[in-house]
């Protein structure tokens, strides 16, 4: 019998459709020979691609429908199925590129603002990956972490100018200086904020186990935190947004330290949207709103019109939490990211945590996210020096988030200058995320930005937490083997040690911002 | 302060070496030659491109007297730097530093020293210092505004002696064999980056601080940052400049002791840490908090002397070699024990200092 390509299959699928559903962008592609009409792929797939052909008595496929998530393909059990780009093109055109077509079909259809999902994919530098790490040779030796301490320990909050000591010949000399609270992390890498809701309840679990048993922290994000969840206070950041969802007097002193969201890398100076479908009860009675009711939070805090106003909120936290935690502003990284973050240390904050434009999210106006901010890199070396210039670097952490992808992407983000790091995106990687980027629809297939229960069960909070443990067991060792590369066994003398960097095919005024050599000098 | 534009654009000075120290606790006077055998014992540790000489108790004259020893390029320079120590300091006393010519010095600069204190009517800008900030502002203005002069020493009662060469070469040069001092310390060099250059060897001195240093601090991107927000602006592009500078910060500024310091420099690891009792713990996590930028972290061995004695310090995994040797009243610091046997074949007690445990000898009073 002859073999026709499975092509030709699709097409009889395909009867006079609009011009916006031809031009999808996956198509799958199944092996009948493997294919056992099992109907598992029309079971995984929320999105409705695979459905069963009651006519034909097989299992059949739409390609437009497909996102692109390779759920199907991970869980056919005989490996029938492959999702490939569609291999239809657009006439080529350097400046109207299929995006930019398919997202206005999309708009003459509806009507509506694009929405998108993740971290933005767009094509701006990515300057981690023109920066190199150095290590040592001959003249000072690198020191192996196999065999000696490398310490990664690495406090969070506001460090006084100078020491205190009274030595009348006791030892050891009495401290005389009181030092503020502060977040202890035994690794300085962190979960990034993402709410409850946003996220669902088992990956909130998994975060919160993953970072008490790795003693580091993770942030509740804005939607609260369920209170079976204060039991993993000492290393939880709890977060207050401008929504104020599940904010009360318990949860502010629930956590190790606080966090005031201003603004995200993803969309800044936008708000957020959660909408009603993805308040079940239990998203319901931890934001503290009716169920099925759109979670919305305003664009700015409608408490904060200016930094003074900011400087208000941060000591109305420190006095709600007795000032036995350190209160963090989280800010996106705008144009003038760096005289901002100056204020926002000098209006009280202990921690700046500064969110690039590739930082992800689980909504954002497309628009917004792929043109608004800057990358992390520059607004980390700007912040970091221009803390330095005014004297003030002591009084604050840095930390750095928003497109941090591998261990060596936090080496290099220390050694610009920042204290920790927050991974977001890395952490929905590790439990199955495969960046489909359609978080904001609520039926994402891996069980993650879901409360869909038929899908969110697809998390096991066990399974998660254990490969967000690895994942971050497996970067802290390989920063502690650049480390001892560098010839440093302590995270501290890497932090802000920019000497330890060089630049790769980089301008003048790149080199500049980032206060780095060009590799080769 | 505000870091300069292109900070971050430098070329830093890396080099292996041998350090030598020695004390008499009761302030009896050891002979120049104590130092330059020990030196000429660990000749291979250099590489001829700088070795150096630092002597306490060598002006009992002008004892309260800081005492600027000048170098420079040529007399214009040594003219213009005179016309600026005498806008500042009232001079007591000044001379040629004494020399003898050697077939291998080539080229040395002219070398000059000044017994000065500072002048009560010197300029606006040094108005109303105190004594010792004003002392190291006209170091830093000679030293930066006049071109080819250098000040490489300007402690009360102590001198540094260095250049290009061995150091016995060096020691020959400046006569250092006439001198006699009840602490000294010496330093062999061998750059790998740098050309030689006069001012760049070492002993590096600030005031009464001398510093010799064997050691490549891997640290030192961030320790001159953080230098640079306590105002310290470096220069030098040299480990033992960021050394200096830190215990100006550390000790002087901020009033801690050498101990003290040597645990910011060399700091416990935290599991020690953890394990102390409460008080200790606190201290130590507040000290590396506040100082982790200062930490010294790379491999050193440093030696550094000042009026009231001899400090010596190792990297907190001894990652260079340090040896502390005592005979009477005197304890000798080295990088081998062949250099202090050399100099003093029957010793009381000779021991490795544990990694970042500093020895500390003061004189007796």
């Amino acid at each position: 019998m002859p073999q026709f390509p499975n092509i030709l299959c699709e097409v009889l699928t395909v009867l006079f459709q609009p011009i916006n559903k031809n031009y999808h962008e996956f198509i799958i592609e199944r092996d009948k020979d493997r294919c056992i009409n099992c109907q598992v792929c029309v079971r995984q797939c929320s999105y409705e691609a695979h459905y069963w052909d009651d006519n034909r008595q097989k299992v059949m496929h739409d390609n437009s429908k497909c996102i692109g998530c390779h759920r199907c393909e991970a869980l056919c059990p005989t490996a029938a199925l492959t999702i490939r780009r569609t291999p239809s093109e657009f006439r080529p055109n350097a400046n109207w590129r299929p995006v930019f077509l398919q997202n206005i079909y999309k708009q003459a259809d509806t009507g509506g603002v694009l929405l998108a999902g993740m971290g933005s994919p767009v094509d701006i530098p990515v300057y981690w990956d023109r920066l190199l790490l150095d290590a040592s040779q001959v003249t000072n030796p690198s020191i192996d972490p196999l065999r000696e301490p490398m310490e990664l320990r690495t406090y969070l909050g506001t460090k006084p100018d100078r020491l205190k000591l009274l030595e009348n010949g006791q030892e050891p000399p009495s401290l005389q200086t009181e030092i503020a609270p502060q977040i202890k992390l035994d690794t300085p890498i962190m979960f990034a904020a993402m709410s409850f809701g946003a996220i669902n309840f088992n990956l909130h679990r998994a975060m919160a186990r993953a970072a008490t048993e790795l003693k580091t922290a993770y942030n509740t994000g804005e939607g609260g935190l369920h209170r079976s969840l204060f039991k993993y206070g000492k290393h939880t950041i709890v977060q207050v947004a401008s929504g104020r969802f599940g904010v009360h007097r318990d949860y502010l002193n629930a956590g190790c330290g606080i966090e005031i969201k201003i603004g995200q890398g993803a969309k800044p100076g936008i708000g957020g949207h959660l909408p009603g479908e993805k308040i079940n009860d239990k998203v319901s009675e931890t934001r503290m709103i009716p169920i099925g009711s759109d979670a919305i939070s305003p664009a700015p805090h409608h408490d904060i019109y200016s930094i003074e106003d900011l400087l208000q909120l941060i000591f109305a936290l420190k006095e709600a939490s007795e000032y036995r935690v350190p209160v963090s502003v989280k800010i996106a990284a705008v144009h003038n990211v760096a005289a901002i973050a100056s204020g926002v240390v000098r209006a009280g904050a202990d921690i700046i945590t500064v969110d690039g434009m590739r930082g992800g999210t689980g909504a954002a106006p497309a628009m917004i996210r792929d043109n608004v901010g800057i990358p992390i890199e520059l607004a980390l070396a700007a912040v970091d020096q221009r803390l330095r210039d005014e004297g003030i670097r002591h009084k604050a952490s840095v930390v750095a988030a928003g497109g941090i992808r591998c261990a060596a992407d936090v080496v290099k983000a220390i050694a610009l200058g920042a204290d920790a790091v927050y991974i977001g995106t890395a952490t929905l990687l590790a439990v199955g995320c495969t960046l489909c980027g359609r978080c904001y629809t609520g039926k994402c297939p891996w069980g993650i930005a879901t409360n869909d229960p038929r899908l969110s069960k697809r998390q096991n909070p066990d399974v998660a937490s254990r490969k967000l443990v690895n994942l971050v067991n497996a970067w802290s060792h390989e920063i502690q083997e650049m480390l001892g590369g560098m010839g440093l066994n302590s995270i501290e003398s890497l932090r802000g040690n920019r000497d330890k960097l060089r630049g790769i095919g980089l301008s003048d005024t790149e080199l500049d911002i980032l206060g780095v050599k060009h590799a080769g000098r | 302060m505000k870091a300069p534009e292109r900070y971050y654009d430098f070329q830093k000075d890396i080099s292996g070496c041998g350090v030598f120290g020695v004390i008499d606790t009761k302030r009896g006077l050891i002979p120049g030659q104590v130092p330059i055998d020990g030196m000429a014992c660990m000749h291979d540790r250099g590489n001829g491109l700088g070795g150096g000489f630092a002597a306490y108790g060598i002006y009992p004259e002008h004892a309260d007297k800081y005492a600027l020893h000048l170098m420079c390029d040529h007399q214009q320079a040594l003219t213009s730097a005179r016309e600026l120590i005498l806008k500042y300091f009232e001079v007591e006393h000044d001379e040629p530093i004494p020399t003898r010519q050697t077939p291998v010095i080539s080229n040395p600069p002219l070398v000059w020293r000044y017994f000065a204190t500072p002048r009560a009517d010197c300029p606006a800008d040094c108005q109303g210092l105190p004594e010792e900030d004003f002392v190291v502002a006209l170091v830093m203005k000679i030293n930066t505004t006049v071109p080819g002069a250098f000040v490489f020493s300007s402690g009360k009662n102590m001198g540094a002696f260095k250049g290009v060469g061995y150091p016995e070469d060096i020691a020959d040069f400046f006569r250092v064999d006439e001198y006699f001092a009840y602490l000294w310390t010496a330093h062999n060099r061998f750059p790998t980056n740098t050309p030689g250059w006069w001012g760049g060897a070492h002993p590096f001195t600030l005031l009464d601080w001398s510093i010799v240093h064997n050691g490549e601090i891997s640290s030192y991107g961030i320790n001159r940052r953080w230098l640079c927000e306590n105002d310290y602006l470096c220069t030098m592009m040299t480990d033992t400049e960021v050394v200096a500078y830190e215990l100006d910060l550390l000790v002087r500024k901020h009033g801690l002791s050498r101990r003290m310091a040597s645990k910011v420099f060399a700091p416990p690891f935290w599991d020690e840490i953890e394990r102390m009792p409460d008080k200790e713990r606190n201290l130590y996590t507040a000290l590396r908090m506040t100082y982790g930028s200062g930490m010294l972290n790379g491999p050193f061995a440093i030696l550094v002397g000042n009026k009231d004695g001899l400090w010596g310090l190792n990297d907190r995994i001894k990652l260079r070699p340090l040896l502390v040797a005592e005979q009477g009243d005197k304890v000798f610091m080295s990088s081998e024990e062949s250099a202090v046997r050399t100099v003093c074949p029957q010793l009381d007690r000779v021991w490795m200092p544990k990694a970042g445990e500093p020895v500390i000898v003061d004189l007796e009073a």
